[in-house]
């Protein structure tokens, strides 16, 4: 127990110093390159043209808000869950159950707007509970634990023809369509997408700097006191389970509407530990994270194939590409992509102030 | 024993009756009101001995699984990959000098030899970060996952079964007893029980290994605390090499015996990590007799739940790791 906290301490110090200064407010209202990203997401309709639109930027988004709501469980409450692609499955699942789709044979047939409030309590309640059980134990053992869960979901949606209609799954899923406008269609999807993953981000940013997000980092850095304080460590930890599953959930009626179907593949023990590589990749430090790490993924699972034949490499290597990417990445540094440029523009501020005659870092 | 008798009568009054009623289903005939409700003795029977030979396949995966978890809070995600490579290792040893008795040498030598690579390469550099340790295997488990497969693509691969090993025996086990009151014996496939007694035998002999000998007890005052056992100039470093490459081996020939009376594929090696994981998580991190119990539990759950419940045999699998963690959560074997 306690070698797991000192670790979770040790690799979240570097983060909580850089990020204190900026406790207060709104962190990057400040930081015009966050108004630039910004600026670029909400005008990408007129740059990138459908392929770029969807299968890149609104993949990377849907990917990245799932890996969120791990980075948030990860992050600020010191808990590895692997079954968020799961959650985010299950709430896809249900959206085709409740909703329209082309298997008239289970699906209910409701409207959009009462089957997504469906689904979305019922993942909710199916990854509290997830957590619920994964709280008992501590660190490692919530790796296992999530993962098993993770599987067992997977399993259970091959072998269950009579709501997950087995290995081939649900298919012709149907999208919105009101106020004249169809939902799915490239661009309006876009920012569909966009609103979303924005929403869940300041959600995360919020909530982190919220009591219950400071009491919950709190807890990710020592159960003990503050239990002796008088909070409920677990219960804590419960209602960080129940947020992150409703920013997973989000994300799962987002991916079931961009294919239109969900099928046991995309829940696959694989693609949970895929989401965590994206968290991991990106840095689970801070919200923005995920993100880029999704964004990294999803231009190497695009790419990889043609970059690698064109290098005169085998084309179906793209896994391997992406493991030893982990790798490094775990290996050289634990906070990921952004700790590499906090890194360095640390060390150009140091320079900067040493040549100034301003205070060092040391 | 006795201690667990006098704190928990209940319980163990519940045990035992469990136990008795499972040794009568095995050996008494079945009144034939029974076989109307339940089906056919034979079926479960093969059911029971499947489960319990499936078992010591798991035993075999997981107890290398909790023997590094124990000593050296490491989780192996990459576990599974190792059973993989055992048997694809396994394989080819057979495919080309047609022994399979060397296959399994060869298996567990060359697993061994990785699993010490990755000890003196990998996790030695990051020790007690384990979080940071799990994650590295989960990145070397696709690592391996995917090297394999460019190996050996993507086809099923079986090992052969020996010509002395192959065909079914017959237990003194009645399944029934036909009208003209001559009894029919259970007839079960003798590969699968020199493998559960082979797995058997290794557990034995891990168990003595750990309670009687000299190394053993180095071992289980690491697993207790190994900051005190390196302060009292034991070199701790060559310890955990052993283990890991005794872990890995162990593998090496869970992934030969599961090639022989299963098959190799990719996707495996996610199958029996899993596998490991429940039965560790039942049985009680870094515990033996746990390891031993879980897989025995999970072996006999799969199969009887694929026989009488066909659709939701993982679902029991799950619900008896949820029951534990609800009721246990440190395993049903696993000390406080």
């Amino acid at each position: 127990m306690s070698v797991t906290h000192d670790v979770s301490v040790q690799v979240h110090r570097p983060a909580s110093t850089v990020e204190r200064p900026a406790a207060r407010g709104w962190p990057d209202i400040n930081n015009p390159a966050a108004w630039i990203v910004a600026a670029i997401l909400l005008i990408m309709p007129l740059i990138a043209n459908g392929f770029f639109l969807i299968e890149i930027f609104a993949t990377t988004l849907i990917l990245g808000t799932v890996a969120l709501s791990l980075m948030f469980l990860a992050g600020y409450g010191g808990m590895v869950s692997l079954m968020q692609l799961s959650i985010a499955g299950f709430c896809a699942y249900m959206v085709a159950v409740f909703g329209v789709s082309g298997n008239a044979n289970i699906s209910l047939g409701w409207p959009w707007w009462l089957a997504v409030p469906m689904a979305l309590t019922l993942a909710v309640m199916f990854g509290t509970l997830g957590g619920a059980l994964a709280v008992r134990t501590e660190g490692i053992y919530t790796i296992m634990i999530t993962l098993a869960i993770g599987a067992a979901f997977y399993y259970f949606t091959n072998q269950n023809w009579a709501i997950f209609n087995g290995h081939t799954g649900i298919n012709n899923v149907s999208t919105p369509r009101f106020w004249g406008v169809d939902w799915r269609a490239d661009i309006p999807f876009y920012y569909v997408v966009l609103a979303t993953a924005g929403l869940c981000y300041f959600a995360v940013d919020y909530i982190s700097r919220a009591p219950f997000g400071l009491a919950l980092q709190g807890v990710r850095d020592n159960p003990r006191r503050m239990s002796a304080l008088g909070f409920n460590v677990n219960a804590h930890r419960v209602a960080a389970y129940a947020v992150a599953s409703f920013i997973a959930g989000l994300a799962g009626v987002l991916q079931v509407w961009n294919y239109r179907q969900i099928s046991p593949g995309s829940v696959s023990v694989g693609a949970c530990i895929d989401i965590l590589i994206i968290a991991v990749v990106g840095g689970i430090t801070r919200p923005v994270g995920p993100y880029i790490g999704a964004l990294v993924f999803v231009l190497l699972r695009t790419f990889a194939l043609d970059f690698l034949v064109k290098i005169g490499l085998d084309g179906n290597r793209f896994r391997l590409l992406i493991g030893l990417g982990f790798l490094a990445i775990v290996f050289w540094s634990s906070d990921g992509v952004i700790g590499l440029w906090q890194r360095w523009r640390q060390s150009q501020l140091g320079e900067a102030n040493r040549q100034g005659g301003g205070r060092g870092h040391g | 024993m006795t201690r667990f008798i006098e704190r928990h009568p209940a319980w163990a009054l519940i045990v035992i009756i469990a136990v008795a009623v499972a040794l009568w289903l095995i050996f008494a005939v079945w009144p034939p009101g029974l076989e109307e409700a339940v089906g056919r003795k034979r079926v479960f029977l093969n059911a029971v001995f499947n489960g319990i030979t499936l078992g010591g396949l798991y035993f075999l995966v997981a107890s290398g699984f909790t023997l590094i978890f124990g000593l050296m809070r490491n989780v192996n995600l990459a576990h599974g990959s190792l059973y993989l490579f055992g048997g694809y290792v396994g394989y080819a040893i057979s495919a080309s000098t047609g022994s399979w008795v060397l296959s399994f040498i060869v298996a567990f030598v060359l697993t061994a030899l990785v699993g010490v690579l990755l000890q003196v390469l990998v996790f030695r550099r990051m020790e007690g970060q384990d979080l940071r340790q799990t994650m590295v295997t989960i990145g070397l488990s696709i690592v391996f996952a995917d090297l394999m497969l460019w190996a050996c693509g993507g086809d099923f691969y079986q090992i052969q079964t020996p010509n002395w090993l192959i065909g079914p025996i017959e237990l003194p086990l009645l399944t029934a007893v036909k009208s003209s009151g001559e009894p029919v014996y259970l007839r079960y496939p003798l590969v699968r029980l020199v493998i559960f007694l082979a797995s058997v035998a290794i557990g034995i002999a891990m168990w003595l290994a750990l309670n009687r000998t000299r190394i053993g007890m180095i071992i289980r005052a690491g697993v207790d605390d190994r900051d005190i056992l390196a302060a009292t100039g034991v070199r701790i470093q060559v310890v955990f090499v052993l283990v890991f490459a005794l872990g890995a081996g162990l593998a090496g020939i869970a992934g030969v015996v599961g090639g022989t009376f299963q098959s190799l594929s990719p996707g495996e090696d996610i199958r029996f990590l899993l596998a490991s994981l429940v039965v560790v998580i039942v049985g009680g991190m870094g515990s033996i007799p746990g390891a031993a119990l879980g897989a025995l539990i999970i072996g006999l759950a799969e199969q009887l739940g694929s026989v009488y419940i066909p659709t939701y045999a993982i679902v029991v699998t799950f619900l008896i790791m949820v029951l534990v963690l609800a009721l246990r959560p440190q395993g049903l074997l696993a000390r406080r």
